[in-house]
């Protein structure tokens, strides 16, 4: 599934002059760069650091730091799971088992363009185990429903248990 | 008058299928040819009734929930308002879950249109800032100073000093820093806030900027939380179209890394700057160095959206409210095994057990609540017999424990706790910034020597250590992040020793 433009110097350019030049914005033309890309690439590095005038060092320093910036393309289809303590304490390490069996390991290698990644807390803790996919909130996740998911099924079928 | 009917498009109601829930109610209208206006608002805080659909009536609002699409033409069916309809709750309002809290941060959440600036204000929004434009930064401080407000983000200090102390600092560029970085597991109270009604949290920032003559105010709101997010950048608009930002405020909104540590105060302005969310050291106070080195409030969401009706209302009304030194209301947070979970405003003072019992109505899974964990990964776990506690700041922490944020997180009897205070050490391994040795190192320390306890190594020598460790990262970390991991840790283990003690096998299947 090609929903991100393959990565472009220009294309990448522009994205980071929108948000400015100044040291702050750094985080801004992060999650712009991604927005556009899908990831980081190893050159945007050298991209954003030109743009506010910091080492190419403080630049990776900052990527590197967070969590939520990817060094290579996402699957097609990304499950965040909660693995908190309150998607815990409703049995959310029971979904992390179910997923090394339906073949797609939380934070491993995607398998058939999906991918399952641990997330702490998406805000849904009273109706856990909750999940976010490819942007969308799910709750009271369970075996079944983590299958359709997996399997390429609309979130909106599972969100209505 | 069109009929209104009310579906959240809150992020919790959404992800048990309210948007499809709202687009049935929209088809069916349109197939029956009846005119109707849907209207998205935040959430009651019944999460466990969600998707509640509302339907405006003479005497109120009636509800009915949890609704699922496929129940839509059946509520037609039965008239609208389906009166006698399996789902109906009837009012609203008079559900025990509301008609026992004293609504004022969250009044309109759940109500209003969170983005009708018109909605905002026939329920009382811009009283606050109008009342606040007529005094003297001096007079708003004082009020809410004399109010007792204290920060809603977990430390609990007074507000009011901090403003007195960036209102104090040599004039020039100051700023309003409102933490939305709230990475807690078991609270949702500002992502509900924010997506019900940002204009209060808007409005409270305003406030503060006159108070303390800062002309910028940033949002530093966490990525996980997409919907907040839409739902904040898409009330800007119309906040400064309506007077509410501009002439001398405005907003920024920014969004984090996926970083639990930028809920740390410090480690939030560094990566307002860029950077990193490496911890900085105090002294100096944000307050006096803050943001770009200037003076800074930095303020959680709960706190600046406390501020409006305490200037509307009067210090006095927000004092008169709570007990001892925890004044004003407290917005609990019930997750994880409950039955009945959600958000409820309340003065500070009820007791855990009426929280889950009289609010919650037990564990979820039917079975005895064995643990339950207040303020967040870095709060305690307490046992069933600490159940009589009441929730306010002074309290929690004559048990050992703390309130933080307001979450409470409910495990039944299956729970190993064990488990969880390695989890506790895990989650700060994970997320520690590292500057500070105690809590890089410690930490992942922690991991191995709650390994080696579960495994039955050494068993005695490694409490040992583990004693010895949490009481260094207690003592030696920078930050609460390394300086609380030790509360649940301890916590579990003070409370539920048996579980330290598993013979190896059982605890390695757990």
């Amino acid at each position: 599934m090609n929903r991100y433009p393959v990565w472009n110097i220009e294309a990448a350019r522009a994205v980071i002059r929108a948000e400015g030049d100044t040291p702050d914005a750094v985080l801004p033309m992060l999650h712009a760069l991604q927005a556009h890309f899908g990831y980081i690439h190893r050159d945007a590095t050298a991209l954003v650091a030109e743009a506010v005038n910091l080492s190419r060092a403080e630049i990776h320093g900052t990527i590197s730091f967070y969590h939520d910036f990817r060094s290579t393309p996402p699957a097609a289809r990304v499950i965040r799971l909660c693995r908190a303590e309150a998607c815990q304490a409703v049995g959310c390490e029971a979904l992390v088992t179910e997923a090394a069996r339906l073949g797609v390991p939380v934070d491993g290698p995607a398998a058939d363009d999906v991918a399952i990644e641990s997330v702490y807390c998406l805000g849904n803790c009273a109706l856990g185990p909750s999940a976010l996919v490819d942007g969308a909130l799910v709750g009271r996740l369970d075996a079944a429903r983590l299958a359709v998911l997996v399997g390429g099924g609309a979130v909106a079928e599972v969100q209505m248990p | 008058m069109t009929p209104r009917v009310f579906v959240p498009g809150d992020a919790a109601a959404v992800s048990m299928g309210a948007d499809a829930v709202a687009a049935a109610v929209q088809s069916e209208a349109a197939r029956q040819g009846k005119a109707m206006e849907v209207v998205r608002t935040g959430s009651r805080g019944m999460l466990w009734l969600e998707p509640l659909l509302e339907v405006a009536t003479p005497a109120g609002r009636l509800g009915f929930g949890p609704v699922r699409a496929g129940d839509v033409a059946g509520l037609f069916e039965a008239g609208f308002p389906a009166d006698g309809h399996a789902l109906a709750l009837g009012l609203v309002e008079e559900l025990p879950w509301m008609a026992r809290q004293t609504r004022h941060t969250f009044a309109r959440v759940g109500i209003v249109d969170p983005l009708s600036l018109d909605d905002y204000r026939a329920h009382g929004g811009l009283a606050g800032l109008a009342a606040a434009r007529a005094l003297a930064p001096e007079e708003i401080v004082a009020r809410v100073t004399a109010s007792g407000l204290r920060g809603r983000g977990g430390a609990g200090f007074p507000t009011g000093i901090k403003w007195r102390t960036v209102l104090g600092a040599p004039a020039g560029e100051k700023y309003i820093v409102c933490n939305a970085d709230e990475g807690d597991s078991g609270t949702f109270a500002d992502r509900m806030l924010i997506e019900g009604d940002p204009f209060t949290l808007i409005e409270g920032m305003a406030i503060a900027g006159l108070a303390v003559g800062a002309a910028k105010g940033f949002v530093y709101l966490r990525s996980e939380y997409p919907h907040a997010e839409r739902t904040l950048r898409r009330a800007l608009a119309p906040a400064r179209a309506g007077g509410l930002l501009g002439g001398g405020f405005d907003i920024e909104l920014r969004i984090g890394g996926g970083s639990y540590i930028c809920g740390e105060e410090t480690a939030l302005l560094e990566s307002l700057e860029g950077r990193r969310g490496v911890v900085r050291a105090k002294p100096p106070l944000p307050a006096l160095a803050g943001l770009f080195g200037k003076p800074t409030v930095v303020n959680n969401v709960l706190s600046l959206a406390a501020v409006p009706a305490i200037l509307a209302h009067g210090a006095e009304a927000h004092a008169a409210l709570g007990t001892g030194r925890s004044l004003g209301t407290l917005a609990v947070q019930l997750a994880g095994n409950i039955r009945q979970g959600g958000l409820f405003e309340l003065p500070f003072g009820i007791s855990l057990r009426e929280v889950i019992e009289t609010f919650g109505g037990g564990t979820r899974s039917g079975r005895p609540v064995r643990a339950v964990q207040v303020g967040g990964p870095l709060g305690a776990y307490l046992p069933a017999s600490l159940l009589d506690t009441p929730l306010d700041y002074e309290a929690l922490a004559g048990v050992d424990g703390m309130l933080g944020h307001g979450g409470i997180v409910v495990f039944d009897d299956t729970v190993d706790m064990a488990r969880q205070a390695r989890f506790a050490f895990e989650f700060c391994a994970k997320e520690s910034c590292g500057k500070c040795t105690p809590c890089r190192i410690g930490a992942t320390r922690g991991v191995e020597t709650m390994d080696r306890i579960i495994a039955g190594t050494e068993r005695a020598g490694n409490l040992a250590v583990l004693d010895d460790l949490a009481t260094l990262m207690t003592d030696a970390s920078l930050c609460a992040m390394g300086g609380l991991t030790p509360l649940p840790v301890l916590s579990a283990l003070r409370h539920f020793p048996e579980d330290f003690h598993r013979p190896a096998h059982a605890a390695a299947a757990g």
